[in-house]
């Protein structure tokens, strides 16, 4: 076969998965960076306002050919589902705007000729109320993002802090991040003795050890986390058994709550970090700490000054790892924690599916896509840089 | 001392990995409807209640339908694209990437944008919405498993196969593909149990009529938690055993026949 020939092949070989992601994988991903950016209500359905407001200064009195323009979009409207959207897209910028419009459609509805609108109402004198329509009418808007992170654009646009108190995003962004951390803390501290643990066995006991974190790798997530919802709650096996032993006189409360959330993640997780240790531990010289040792080290100097900076690379992997997965997840938190134990996933499911705030979920994913990816491009850059130098 | 506390910490670890499986497993089996011990009488009541409860039986079908059509479509996509990535090819590095990245993206995110594109599409609350989802996750797993196998082929095998005559298509079937054969199988058990284990983008994208056992599980424990759900656990063990054992006879046969001469 020929060069270009063989060339042609791969591609073709290679062709249906990358259809396949492209439509699947990677359009839901701009769909949610859609969503999130989004805002087409108001240019949609106002299209002559909007036309009329790019020729307004933003300042003075609107031109009377933007109200009536607006009053001819109105009329236009004759879905009620419609014109519920575009009320709540503006009383959102706009508080007022409920009213304001209810009695200003009527008003259009009932007359064919030109409106006085701030005879009809005095808000309509107010360059906010337009100010606001104007602003809306941009189909594109960061005011989803913004919002993702607490932040928000004042009316002379310039970026602010959302006020403490207003808004809970800052609140489950820092939350997420120190349930990871946490997680992670707790994968390490485990995870890089037991690693070394493994590493300095031989036989069968390496074997058994190795089990021991493959076979739960292996088992299903929801398995594992039905089996701590069973083993945590008041009657489960843990407090049942504190109490028979008579170390507690009630039960511990460790379902619905942060501690049972990190320790059910950390028994999840804990592979993700033992498994990238032990591969780094492998391959370093078995003389290395017996020659420290000669030289008149003792076991901790030994640890510290040789075995540990050696280590690193492995447990920066694994840290990544594990504080990339926990990040994201779902379902251990949502079966185990409680009302304030929900981290990010579980706030875009609830804006998503119980809210259908398309928009604030779009923004949140993408906060949440944005940090994985980075992670991941670091740990991808640290395991290149692994593999290049064995 | 030392070695005391080094048996400790070893032994206390194992513990912490493997009691919590194993612990609820004899949960299965109690007569009674509480999730507590000690069990007073055994009894399979509740995996008579999997196998007939409406739910829960449905919930079996449709992950075994959706597992199937899951198996099928990650292996095929699989086994093409890591061909075809065997040799140097252009943005050979990006396209792998991107093979692997469903791995890495957080499923929540990805099960939003799926929704959104699936009800486009008008694929909304159908089977194939939730076979599609469920290859998107279990392609990366497929793809690392065969390229795995792939590697480990000798190319001048095949080379003496064509000089012996024979034509591509022939070389491929009867050489690469037996050799592949174990890295093949072990992806499509991967897409298997990534599929059965798979609950967040069946949360967006599966309709009432597609609820599989592992979604039926997740809102069962939210609901009213019962044996069944630990009798559905159970099965969930049983099958890791099973896929797993599989998996480790298949290599070992491989390695078997490898090391022939």
């Amino acid at each position: 076969m020929s060069a270009a020939g063989q060339r042609l092949g791969q591609l073709a070989l290679v062709l249906p998965l990358v259809l396949f992601l492209g439509v699947f994988f990677v359009w839901p991903l701009f769909s949610v960076l859609e969503q999130a950016v989004s805002d087409p209500v108001v240019s949609r359905h106002l299209p002559a306002t909007a036309a009329a407001s790019a020729a307004w200064d933003r300042t003075s009195a609107p031109p009377a050919e933007m109200q009536q323009a607006l009053v001819r979009d109105l009329r236009a409207i004759d879905d009620d589902q419609v014109l519920g959207d575009l009320v709540r897209r503006l009383n959102s910028a706009q508080p007022g705007f409920r009213t304001l419009m209810r009695k200003t459609v009527s008003a259009a509805r009932a007359g064919g000729g030109p409106l006085d609108l701030a005879e009809l109402d005095p808000r309509w004198r107010e360059v906010p109320f337009w100010r606001a329509i104007a602003d809306a009418t941009n189909p594109y808007t960061d005011r989803n993002l913004l919002a993702a992170v607490d932040l928000q654009r004042d009316t002379s646009g310039a970026v602010t802090i959302i006020p403490e108190g207003e808004s809970a995003n800052r609140a489950i962004l820092l939350r997420t991040f120190l349930v990871a951390a946490t997680v992670t803390l707790a994968t390490c501290l485990i995870g890089l003795p037991y690693a070394m643990l493994v590493a300095s066995s031989a036989g069968w006991r390496r074997q058994l050890l190795l089990a021991a974190v493959l076979l739960p790798l292996w088992t299903s997530l929801l398995v594992r986390t039905t089996a701590w919802y069973i083993l945590l709650q008041d009657q489960g096996l843990i407090n049942s058994t504190l109490s028979a032993l008579g170390l507690t006189a009630r039960p511990l409360p460790l379902l619905f709550n942060r501690t049972g959330v990190i320790i059910a993640m950390t028994h999840v997780l804990l592979p993700f970090m033992v498994l990238p240790i032990y591969s780094v531990l492998i391959a370093i010289p078995k003389n290395l700490v017996p020659a420290a040792a000669s030289l008149g080290a003792g076991p901790i100097r030994a640890f510290v000054h040789v075995l540990l900076p050696l280590t690193l690379r492995g447990i920066a992997s694994g840290a990544l790892l594990v504080f990339m997965a926990a990040l994201g997840y779902y379902i251990t938190p949502a079966l185990i924690g409680g009302p304030k134990d929900q981290m990010i996933s579980s706030v875009i499911a609830f804006y998503a599916t119980g809210s259908a705030n398309w928009g604030m979920a779009g923004a949140l994913g993408i906060v949440l896509l944005a940090a994985t990816l980075v992670l991941y491009g670091i740990y991808g850059r640290l395991s290149a840089a692994n593999t290049t130098r064995a | 001392m030392l070695r005391a506390g080094r048996f400790l910490f070893g032994a206390a670890t194992v513990l912490f990995l493997l009691a919590p499986l194993i612990a609820i497993l004899p949960l299965a089996f109690t007569s009674s409807s509480l999730l507590t011990y000690p069990i007073n009488h055994l009894s399979t009541r509740w995996f008579e209640e999997l196998a007939t409860a409406e739910a829960w039986h449905r919930s079996i079908v449709n992950s075994l339908i959706v597992g199937a059509g899951t198996t099928v479509l990650a292996t095929v996509l699989g086994t093409l694209a890591a061909l075809g990535l065997r040799r140097r090819i252009t943005f050979g590095a990006a396209l792998r990437t991107l093979f692997l990245l469903p791995m890495v993206v957080p499923a929540v995110v990805l099960g939003i944008g799926l929704q959104i594109l699936l009800a486009r599409l008008a694929l909304a609350n159908t089977y194939a919405a939730v076979i599609v989802a469920h290859t998107v996750v279990a392609v990366p797993f497929v793809l690392v498993s065969i390229a795995a196998s792939l590697d480990g082929i000798d190319p001048q095998v095949e080379r003496a196969a064509a000089s012996l005559g024979a034509a591509p298509a022939r070389v491929f079937l009867l050489v690469t593909m037996p050799l592949a054969m174990p890295g093949i199988l072990s992806g499509a058990a991967l897409a298997f149990a990534t599929s059965l284990d798979e609950v967040v983008l069946t949360l967006f994208v599966a309709g009432p009529n597609q609820l599989t056992l592992a979604r039926q599980m997740f809102s069962s424990i939210r609901e009213n938690i019962s044996p069944v759900i630990v009798a559905a656990a159970f099965l969930f063990i049983i099958g890791t055993v099973l896929v797993g054992g599989l998996l480790i006879a298949v290599r070992q046969r491989s390695i078997r026949t490898a090391a022939m001469p």
